[in-house]
């Protein structure tokens, strides 16, 4: 357990990932700490979305190691893997929830899959988790296709969270949300990575949500991670890209 | 560290003091939620009530949740629960927890007489909704379809080809074979039963008459209700779903123009030529064992198609193949169009889609049966 403590709760080493000829990402190195939440930047295409879902297993990789837990997840068997999976959760850029399913049975999914649990604890705790991103208990008979984008984002939240997994991955968790509604986003994040003790990887566009949300901030160019920090040092380094975005007109508009 | 949860009563009299430990998560919900349920029957005169959680290891959403609900139902009376002992990590998610309201779940899979009638009330109702539909696009596209005579160089012309392409050139494989064994397995049937009564010959006027009037156009029309009658509808009933058809609308373009003419142009010119080359593929087959198998060689096997048929023959099959493709790419829009948000939503009018296209397919060559049959063709 001590270990586990300071081991970091991803770690990935030397990953190269290719779609034909493009390499989208080149012997890349990243580690995620437990209990804090990561924002994941860089340029349209830079392949931010790829490193997420390299992480989960759903896009292969030429080369390199990936470990969430402490798990390889290359040597590990499939017990060891969905011991893994259990434990993380995951929202995806336009909320993937499952279309003919209400909201309550999108929340319940994983459950009735990984537990054994009664029918009435699950619907109390589809509610607390709908109290929990700040949606009304109304909602849960609602299908996906009723939903307003920014209900859509938290449903997929709850849906991410139903299990209590340690770490959750948010695909731009505050894309196609009004400015009120991502900060409420942001807040959120920060309340339950507190209440729940998450580790969070985002990967996001909003520079409020890095400034409000995160921790520690990733920055992904040219398939490598190019800077890895603080905020500040976000602002004090000298990359062009960095400088760019970190002191462009959007930048100095969010921070005043 | 972690344990199995435990759930003790410390305290005895006028006090009831509960201690939990042990790890409170969800992998052990099942053994919590009997602790807990036997744990709210202890309730029963007590002065003061505490739950002690400051020997608990582990707490997520599901034991806090539990916690929450052991408290609740000890408050039932006047005398309030408390939890003690909380510690600072677990604080947070313990009065997250405590702002769920609780209400109840209405169960509405209840199966009632009312709602059994309702549901077949609603069905007969949808019945004829149905038939509306049809007639509002058939008019909707007659409509589009005097427009673009009006303006010929608003057809999708484009579109027209790629449909023609998918619906008519790349369907011919596989209406060839099979229209060609279904000729096939005629003459073979027609061959061994007439041969009883030294009739063999006559196969050849079963053979002529069936494939040219009936079985060559409606096989083929069901087959293109499977084939293109399907696609069409899955292609629309995407499109509706991510919002597409709205955009062409807000563009000021009209979907019925840009969609369903090109869709329908393409059916109606695809059917009829598709009738014709399996007509053709049937009697070759059929010709072709009769040779073969009844020993009707083929001159023998031309002379006598073309005693036993009539150019009206051909006719009456042919002439069925627009209206039957009009009818198949009417419904396959109306359902397309029809369809919800959801993936179920876009299998079931899918579905739809085919069963009420081979439907309709098989009632309107029925009614051009009667028709032909009173003008005595």
């Amino acid at each position: 357990m001590a270990g586990e403590i300071q081991n970091p709760i991803i770690r990935v080493r030397d990953i190269t990932v290719q779609f034909g000829a493009t390499r989208v990402l080149d012997g890349l190195d990243l580690d995620v700490k437990r209990g804090e939440i990561l924002g994941f930047v860089g340029p349209s295409g830079a392949g931010k979305s790829v490193l997420t879902r390299t992480i989960i297993g759903l896009v292969p990789k030429v080369a390199g190691s990936i470990e969430v837990f402490g798990v390889d997840l290359d040597s590990s068997n499939t017990s060891q893997r969905r011991n893994v999976e259990r434990r993380w959760g995951v929202l995806f850029q336009q909320g993937a929830l499952f279309s003919s399913l209400t909201v309550r049975q999108n929340i319940q999914f994983p459950m009735r899959e990984y537990l054994r649990v009664s029918q009435r604890l699950m619907d109390e705790i589809t509610l607390t988790k709908l109290t929990m991103v700040g949606l009304k208990p109304e909602v849960a008979d609602r299908f996906p296709s009723e939903l307003s984008g920014g209900m859509i984002k938290r449903v997929a939240l709850a849906r991410a969270l139903s299990l209590d997994p340690d770490l959750v991955f948010l695909d731009e968790p505050t894309s196609g949300l009004d400015p009120i509604g991502a900060g409420d986003f942001d807040e959120l994040v920060r309340t339950l990575q507190r209440t729940l003790g998450l580790t969070v990887f985002m990967v996001t566009h909003d520079l409020d949500s890095l400034y409000t949300a995160c921790d520690r901030i990733a920055v992904l160019g040219n398939g490598k991670i190019i800077a890895a920090g603080s905020i500040a040092d976000m602002q004090a380094s000298q990359h062009p890209w960095l400088r760019q975005y970190f002191h462009g007109k959007r930048a100095r508009a969010v921070m005043g | 560290m972690s344990g199995d949860p435990k759930l003790e009563r410390i305290a005895k009299g006028n006090a009831l003091a509960l201690c939990a430990t042990g790890t409170w998560t969800a992998s052990f919900a099942p053994v919590l939620e009997r602790m807990v349920a036997d744990a709210e029957k202890l309730a029963g005169g007590s002065q003061s009530i505490f739950i002690d959680v400051s020997e608990v290891a582990k707490l997520d959403t599901f034991g806090a949740w539990l916690i929450e609900r052991l408290r609740r139902s000890l408050t039932q009376g006047a005398v309030e629960a408390q939890i003690a002992g909380l510690s600072a990590n677990y604080s947070s998610l313990v009065d997250e927890v405590r702002r769920v309201r609780a209400t109840p779940v209405i169960d509405s899979s209840t199966i009632t007489i009312t709602g059994m009638l309702e549901q077949i009330g609603r069905a007969v109702a949808g019945i004829a909704g149905t038939v509306a539909g049809l007639i509002d696009m058939l008019g909707a596209v007659l409509a589009a379809g005097a427009r673009v005579l009006i303006h010929p160089r608003s057809l999708r012309l484009t579109s027209t080809v790629h449909h023609l392409e998918q619906v008519c050139w790349r369907a011919v494989p596989i209406i060839v074979l099979i229209t060609f064994l279904i000729g096939c397995i005629i003459a073979q049937q027609g061959i061994f039963h007439f041969r009883r009564f030294g009739a063999d010959i006559f196969v050849v006027d079963m053979l002529g008459v069936l494939v040219l009037r009936e079985i060559g156009v409606l096989l083929v029309a069901i087959m293109v209700a499977g084939r293109s009658g399907s696609a069409y509808t899955a292609e629309l009933g995407s499109m509706k779903m991510r919002e597409e058809i709205d955009a062409l609308r807000t563009m000021g373009f009209d979907p019925i123009e840009v969609l369903v003419l090109p869709r329908m142009l393409a059916l109606v010119l695809a059917l009829p030529i598709l009738a014709f080359l399996g007509a053709m593929a049937a009697l070759y087959g059929g010709g072709l064992v009769a040779w073969l198998y009844g020993g009707v060689d083929p001159e023998a096997f031309l002379l006598r198609l073309r005693d036993a048929i009539s150019i009206d023959h051909f006719i009456v099959g042919i002439v069925k193949a627009p209206v039957m493709a009009a009818v198949i790419g009417i419904v396959a829009c109306v359902e397309g169009l029809a369809v919800q948000g959801s993936a179920e939503s876009l299998g079931q009018h899918t579905t739809a889609s085919v069963v009420k296209g081979i439907f309709f397919v098989i009632v309107m060559d029925g009614v051009f049966a009667i028709f032909f049959a009173s003008i005595g063709m």
